[in-house]
C-alpha cells in the first residue's frame, strides 16, 4: 500500500472541501476517495488499483442525516451511510417496497452488508478480473488507452449490454437496480452547494472512456437517495441468478416492479443486472408490458426486446438466453405476487 | 450423540473431541507465520505478468527507494540456490523450474522477492518493480497448439503396468450395448485457508524453517539440499497445518528462497504469499480428459472396458496421476485397456491434490456406468451389484475386504433410493427438475514407513511423538487414542507432539496413510512397553500377577490385569525401578526395502498397498446425491446427500464422519462450482481469489449425510484401519453429474456443470 494522507470528516461539507481539489471525482486516476464501508476502497488500494494520495473517512457522519432510513407518506430516504444490512432488514421497507430489500439481502455476505453503505455499494468498482489485477497491462478502465484484456480474454462474467469495443465489464452491483426500477433520485454535496439526479444518470456506459465512470463531479459526495411511492412498488422484486445458492455476484439479474389490475399491467419497470456495463433499465421491455394483458407470451417478447441489443463474445453469449429466461421468470412471479 | 460423533459400531473408536479443538477455536494454536520469531524481516515476492518468455531487465530504482526496503533477491543474485530434481512424490521439490528468471516457463512464476522492515513496505516496493519481458506465444492447455503429449508407459518405470488385460476389441464388438463418451474435468487449486508461508531463522549454521508441511522431514531434506548444508543443520516445525490437501507435502520454490534472504540478512525472514500467488507457487489438480469405451450384455454383465487419459503437465516435469490403476480394479469388467498421456503445456507443474489419482478417472469411469446403465435400462445399484468382483480383474489377486455394495445398500435405503422414477425429468416439485444419482467412492488404502516414540509414567501419564502432521483431520486425536487403548489409561492421560523434526519421522501425509502407519508404529511402541510391564509384573516374586502368564495379562485403568488379578501400573514401575518407560518404534510395511526407515530419516518415505500387494486393498463408498435443477434459469442446487463409506477400523467416528462429510461437500463442490480459468490468449490463471473461484457456501451444503459401515480387514496394516481423507470425495462429482441427467436427461460430460450447459 501506497501512503496516503487520511481525514476524518465531522460534516459533510468539511469532506467536500477537504477533498483534493481538480480531481476527477471517483474514478481511478482520482486522488482523493471517500472511505464509507471501505469493503470495496481498501481493497483496491490494497491491490494497487486504486491509490488516493488523500482518504476522507465520512463515518463520522453517520451521526447525520447520511446514517438514517426515513419513511413517510412523500419518500422513501436512504442516508448513504446507512449499512447495507439495515436497509435489508428494514420491515418497512420489505413491506412497502421488497425490491430494494431483496437486492440488498441477496447482495455479499452478511458481514459486508454489515460494513458497506449505501453509497459506496452503487459506487462499487467493476469485478473484471483484468481491472483488478494490476499484471495484466491491457485495461482501458484502469490504464486508459492500453486495451481491453478481457475482449479475447475469459469473459463469461462481462456484460452483453451497453458494451463498447474499449470495455465490456460488468456493473456488478445489485442495489442500483432496484434504484433505477423505481426511478430514484440521487442527492448529492459538492463544492458548489447540493443537487439530486436520477439515480439511473449516475453511472456512466463505457463508450471510449471506461476509466470515467459515473456523472459525479470531483469531489462530489452521495449523501442520499430519495424513492416516491408509486403504485407498483408494492409489487416488486429482485430474481439474481448465480452459480451459488449465496455470496455470488449475478450472472444475471432483474429487478421488477408492476401495477396491475385485473390482469392488466398499467405499469412496469424492469431494470437488469449481471449482464450490462451500468445498472440498465429496459424501458423497451417495460413499453411492451404497458397496458396490456399480462401473458406469458408478453413477457417473454418483453424478455427478448430487453435484450434486443446484446453483443456477446466468447465465454459470455449463454448471458442473452439466461437474461431473458430471468427477466420473463421474474415478471411472471411478480405477477402472480400478492401485493 | 449428535450427528457430527455417531455412535460407534463394532470396530469403530469413540468419537473423543479433537485434543487440539479448544486451543484451535479461541485461537490459541499457533501455525508457522504465527510462531513468534525475533525482530523478523517481511517478504513480498514477485510473480512474472507472462506465462512465456524472458526477463529483460528489471528496474528497482523505485523499489529500492521504497522506506525500509533492506534487500531484492532476484536471479541476479541467488545463484548459490542449487536446483533440486523434481520429485512426484513427497520425496523431491514440487517442480523443477526453481531459478528466478530469466527464463519464464509459467503465469506466476516467482522472479523476486523484496524483503523489508514492514511486510506493508516489502509489497510497496514489489508493486514498484518495473520489469521488462520479451514475451513468447504460451500454450495454455489442451488443444492449443505447441503442446506436446507423450504416452506415460514410455516415461516412467511406474507406469510400465498400466492395467491391461483380454482382448477389448473383441469384447466391445460383441458386447449388447455399448457407451462411447468423451469427458473432461478442469484445473483446480487447493486453495486451503491457510495461506503458503514460510518463515526463517538462523541461529549461527542452524536454521529453523517455520512452515505449515505434510512432510516434515522431506521439507527438512529438500531445504538442506536446496541450500547445501547438511540436514542435521535445518530443523522445520509446523503444529498445525491450515490446510493443505495435498498443495504442501512437497518443496516449493520459496522456502529456499527466504532461507537464502534470512542468512545473506542476518535476520529472521517471514513470507506469507498471497492468495492469488498461491495458485502459482505451488501445485494444483490438472484438467483431464478422457475417452472410454465400455460395453456390457443385455443381462448387464460387462464384457470390456477401455480408458484413454490425458492429462496437463509443465513443460519440463513429467507429473501424471493416472487413475486407470485404480478405476480398472472397480468392478469385473472382463477385458480391459488402458493408456495415459500427459500433455506438456506452458503452465506450472501441477501436483497432488485431495486423492489425485482417483477424482478424475472415477468421476469419468462412474458417469460412464451410469450411462451405461440407463441404455440398459437397469438400476444404476443393481447394475453395480451384478459387477461386484471380490477379485482384480487385471490380476486374479483378492480383495484383503470390499464391502461396496453393503455402502450401496445402506445408502440407498437412507436416501429412499427406491421411491425415484427411473424416467430422466420425471420427478418435479413444481418450478424445480429433481433427479437422483449415485455413484462409487474407492481409495486405495496405502500404509507407509513411519516411526514413533512413547513414554508411559508410572501415574498413568502418556507422551507420544511422531513428526506427522495433523492437516484438520484429527492425527494429534486418534494416534493419541491408539496409545491410550494399547496403555490402558484414559484419552485424557495422553499428549501427542506431531509437526517438528526433533521428533521421530513419519511419512508424508499423503495417500491418506497417516493414521494406517503413526497408529502402527505407536501400536508397536505401546507393545515393547506392555511386554516390559508384563514381564515384570509376571515373574516378580510376589504380588497379584505373579507367576501368570504373560500372554494372559493386558493393561486397562491405569492397571497391570489378568483374569480375576491386577495391580496399579505405579506397583509394576516399582518393581522395574523406574519412574518411566520410553520406547522407539518403527514400523514398515511389508516388502519395504531393508533401509526404508533410514529413507524415511533421508526425508523418502515408502509406501505400500493399494493394487501392490498380495492382495487389493481398497476403501469402498456408495454415494447418493438429489439435485434441484429449476426448469427455466437452470440454477443447480444440491439438497441433500448420502454416503455409506467402510473403511476397516474407525479410529474415531466424530474425525472419521468430518472427513467423509467435507470429502462429500468438496466432491460437490468440484461437479458444481470449481474451476480455475485459464486466459485462452495469455495463459494466466484469471479467477485467482476466492471470490472467483467458486466453492460452496452453507447456502450450498444442505442434508449430508455419512454412515459408517463396520468392516474389519486385518490384513491391511497391523492397525486394521484404512484411510478415509481422500475417500469422501471421490465419486461424488459423478452422482452429481448423473442426478443432474436424470433431473433434467442431459448428459453433461465435462465438469463443472454450470448452468449454461442446461439452458
Ligand atoms: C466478496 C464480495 C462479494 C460481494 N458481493 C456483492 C454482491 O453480490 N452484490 C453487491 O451489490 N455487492 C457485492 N459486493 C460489494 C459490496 O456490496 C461493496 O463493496 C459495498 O457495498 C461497498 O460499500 P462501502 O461502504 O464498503 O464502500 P467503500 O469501499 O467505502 O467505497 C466504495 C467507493 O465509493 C466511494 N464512496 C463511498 N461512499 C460515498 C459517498 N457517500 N459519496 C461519494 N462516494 C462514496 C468511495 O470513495 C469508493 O470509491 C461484494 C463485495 C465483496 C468483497
Ligand atoms: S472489460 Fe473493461 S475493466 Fe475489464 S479489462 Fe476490459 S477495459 Fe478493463
Amino acid at each position: 500500500m501506497r501512503p496516503f494522507i487520511y481525514t476524518r470528516a465531522n460534516s459533510p461539507s468539511f469532506a467536500v472541501q477537504t477533498f483534493p481539489s481538480g480531481s476527477a471525482g471517483p474514478d481511478v486516476e482520482s486522488p482523493g476517495q471517500y472511505l464509507a464501508g471501505g469493503t470495496n476502497l481498501i481493497d483496491l488500494m490494497k491491490i494497487d488499483v486504486l491509490r488516493p494520495q488523500h482518504v476522507i473517512d465520512i463515518n463520522a457522519l453517520a451521526s447525520s442525516p447520511l446514517g438514517i432510513i426515513s419513511t413517510n407518506a412523500q419518500e422513501l430516504r436512504l442516508g448513504a451511510l446507512v449499512h447495507m444490512a439495515d436497509a435489508a432488514d428494514h420491515p418497512e421497507i420489505n413491506r412497502a417496497v421488497p425490491v430494494i430489500a431483496q437486492s440488498l439481502r441477496l447482495a455479499a455476505s452478511q458481514q459486508l452488508r454489515n460494513m458497506a453503505s449505501l453509497g459506496g455499494n452503487v459506487l462499487q468498482r467493476t469485478r473484471c478480473p483484468y481491472y483488478r489485477d494490476v499484471s495484466y497491462s491491457q485495461c482501458n478502465k484502469r490504464r486508459p488507452g492500453s486495451g481491453c484484456a478481457a475482449l479475447d480474454g475469459f469473459n463469461r462474467m462481462h456484460a452483453v449490454l451497453g458494451t463498447s469495443d474499449q470495455c465490456i465489464a460488468t456493473y456488478p452491483g445489485d442495489f442500483a437496480q432496484a434504484l433505477i426500477a423505481l426511478d430514484a433520485q440521487v442527492e448529492l454535496q459538492g463544492a458548489n452547494g447540493t443537487r439530486a439526479i436520477s439515480v439511473g444518470a449516475l453511472h456512466r456506459r463505457p463508450g471510449d472512456r471506461p476509466d470515467l465512470e459515473t456523472t459525479l463531479a470531483p469531489g462530489e459526495m452521495i449523501t442520499a437517495f430519495v424513492i416516491k411511492p408509486a403504485p407498483w412498488m408494492r409489487r416488486s422484486l429482485y430474481l439474481k441468478i448465480r452459480d451459488r445458492g449465496s455470496y455470488e455476484f449475478a450472472l444475471a439479474s432483474a429487478a421488477v416492479a408492476m401495477d396491475l389490475e385485473d390482469g392488466r399491467v398499467r405499469e412496469a419497470r424492469i431494470a437488469l443486472g449481471g449482464v450490462a456495463t451500468v445498472p440498465w433499465r429496459a424501458q423497451a421491455a417495460e413499453a411492451l408490458l404497458r397496458d396490456q394483458l399480462f401473458s406469458e407470451a408478453n413477457a417473454q417478447a418483453a424478455a427478448d426486446a430487453a435484450f434486443a441489443g446484446a453483443r456477446t463474445r466468447e465465454h459470455n453469449a449463454f448471458k442473452v438466453e439466461l437474461g431473458k429466461r430471468t427477466l420473463k421468470r421474474a415478471l411472471t412471479e411478480v405477477a402472480a405476487m400478492e401485493a | 450423540m449428535s450427528a457430527a460423533a455417531p455412535q460407534p459400531l463394532a470396530n469403530m473408536g469413540a468419537p473423543e473431541p479433537r485434543m487440539d479443538g479448544r486451543a484451535k477455536v479461541t485461537g490459541e494454536a499457533r501455525y508457522p507465520s504465527d510462531m513468534p520469531v525475533s525482530n523478523p524481516a517481511f517478504a513480498f515476492l514477485v510473480t512474472s505478468a507472462i506465462a512465456k518468455g524472458r526477463i529483460n531487465a528489471i528496474d528497482q530504482m523505485r523499489a529500492r527507494a521504497v522506506p525500509g526496503v533492506l534487500d531484492i533477491f532476484t536471479h541476479e543474485n541467488t545463484g548459490d540456490l542449487k536446483e533440486i530434481k523434481f520429485a512426484s512424490g513427497g520425496a523431491g521439490a514440487s517442480t523443477s523450474i526453481q531459478q528466478l528468471g530469466p527464463e519464464v516457463f509459467h503465469d506466476g512464476q516467482i522472479i523476486a522477492m523484496v524483503v523489508a522492515d514492514t511486510f506493508e513496505a516489502a509489497r510497496e516496493a514489489a508493486y514498484a518493480l518495473k520489469v521488462d519481458y520479451a514475451e513468447a506465444p504460451a500454450a495454455p492447455s489442451f488443444d492449443s497448439p505447441g503442446v506436446e503429449t507423450e504416452d506415460v508407459t514410455q516415461l516412467h518405470d511406474s507406469a510400465k503396468d498400466i492395467p491391461s488385460v483380454g482382448d477389448v476389441e473383441a469384447a466391445l464388438a460383441g458386447a449388447d450395448v455399448v457407451v462411447d463418451a468423451q469427458y473432461g474435468t478442469p484445473t483446480q487449486h487447493h486453495n486451503p485457508i491457510e495461506l503458503f508461508t514460510t518463515t526463517c531463522v538462523w541461529n549461527g549454521d542452524r536454521l529453523t524453517v517455520h512452515e505449515p508441511s505434510q512432510f516434515m522431514y522431506g521439507l527438512k531434506n529438500n531445504v538442506a539440499r536446496k541450500l547445501d548444508v547438511g540436514p542435521e543443520q535445518v530443523r522445520t516445525i509446523s503444529h498445525f497445518v491450515g490446510g493443505a490437501f495435498g498443495s504442501k507435502a512437497q518443496l516449493t520454490p520459496r522456502t529456499g528462497l527466504v532461507a537464502f534472504a534470512a542468512r545473506k540478512l542476518h535476520r529472521p525472514v517471514k513470507l506469507v504469499a498471497t492468495r492469488d500467488q498461491g495458485f502459482t507457487i505451488a501445485t494444483y489438480r490438472a484438467e483431464t480428459r478422457h475417452r472410454i469405451r465400455l460395453g456390457a450384455r443385455r443381462d448387464g454383465k460387462l464384457v470390456g472396458y477401455e480408458h484413454e487419459g490425458f492429462e496437463i503437465t509443465s513443460r519440463p516435469d513429467k507429473y501424471f496421476v493416472a487413475g486407470v490403476e485404480d478405476a480398472a480394479r472397480l468392478y469385473a469388467y472382463g477385458a480391459v485397456k488402458t493408456k495415459v498421456n500427459i500433455v506438456h503445456a506452458d503452465r506450472n507443474t501441477p501436483g497432488f491434490m485431495r486423492s489425485p489419482p482417483v477424482v478424475p478417472y472415477i468421476y469419468a469411469i462412474e458417469t460412464a456406468m451410469d450411462e451405461l446403465a440407463a441404455k440398459l435400462g437397469m438400476d444404476p445399484v443393481e447394475f453395480r451389484r451384478v459387477n461386484d468382483t471380490t477379485t482384480d480383474p487385471i490380476s486374479g489377486k483378492p480383495y484383503s475386504s470390499r464391502s461396496l455394495m453393503q455402502c450401496y445398500d445402506q445408502a440407498a435405503a437412507a436416501f429412499r433410493w427406491m421411491a425415484r422414477d427411473p424416467h430422466p425429468g420425471s420427478m418435479r416439485d413444481g418450478d424445480w427438475l429433481i433427479g437422483w444419482g449415485c455413484a462409487t467412492a474407492v481409495y486405495p488404502t496405502h500404509f507407509g514407513s513411519a516411526t514413533a516414540r512413547v513414554r508411559l509414567l508410572a501415574n498413568g501419564d502418556v507422551r507420544v511423538q511422531t513428526a506427522a502432521h495433523d492437516l484438520g483431520t484429527g492425527a494429534y486425536t486418534v494416534i493419541g487414542q491408539m496409545a491410550a487403548e494399547r496403555l490402558g489409561v484414559p484419552f485424557s492421560a495422553v499428549k501427542t507432539e506431531l509437526g517438528d523434526s526433533e521428533l521421530p519421522p513419519a511419512s508424508v501425509a499423503g495417500g491418506s496413510n497417516t493414521t494406517a502407519s503413526c497408529c502402527s508404529a505407536v501400536m508397536k511402541a505401546c507393545h515393547a512397553i506392555r511386554a516390559k510391564l508384563f514381564h515384570a509384573a509376571a515373574t516378580a516374586n510376589e504380588g497379584p500377577l505373579a507367576g501368570q502368564q504373560i500372554s494372559g495379562l493386558t493393561l486397562r485403568d491405569g492397571k497391570v490385569a489378568a483374569e480375576g488379578a491386577e495391580e496399579p501400573l505405579a506397583e509394576t514401575f516399582k518393581r522395574l525401578g523406574v519412574g518411566a518407560i520410553e520406547e522407539y518404534a518403527e514400523s514398515a510395511p511389508p516388502g519395504a526395502p531393508a533401509d526404508a526407515i533410514a529413507s524415511l530419516y533421508a526425508g523418502k518415505p515408502t509406501l505400500s498397498g493399494g493394487a501392490h500387494g498380495k492382495k487389493l486393498m481398497y476403501a469402498f463408498g456408495a454415494e447418493f446425491v438429489e439435485v434441484r435443477v429449476h426448469k427455466d434459469t437452470c440454477e443447480i442446487r444440491v439438497p441433500r446427500a448420502v454416503g455409506a463409506f467402510a473403511g476397516g477400523r474407525i479410529m474415531n467416528t466424530r474425525t472419521a464422519h468430518s472427513q467423509l462429510m467435507g470429502g462429500m461437500i468438496w466432491g460437490i463442490s468440484s461437479a458444481l462450482h470449481e474451476a480455475t480459468e485459464i486466459d485462452p490468449v495469455r495463459a494466466r490463471y484469471v479467477n485467482d481469489n476466492l471470490a472467483d473461484y467458486l466453492v460452496p457456501v452453507n447456502a450450498d451444503v444442505q442434508a449430508v449425510d455419512v454412515i459408517l459401515v463396520p468392516e474389519v480387514d486385518p490384513d491391511v496394516n497391523p492397525a486394521g484401519v484404512k484411510g478415509l481423507g481422500e475417500l469422501g470425495n471421490v465419486g461424488t462429482a459423478a452422482a452429481v453429474s448423473n442426478a443432474v441427467y436424470h433431473a433434467t436427461g442431459r448428459r453433461i460430460r465435462q465438469l463443472p456443470i454450470r448452468l449454461e450447459k442446461l439452458l
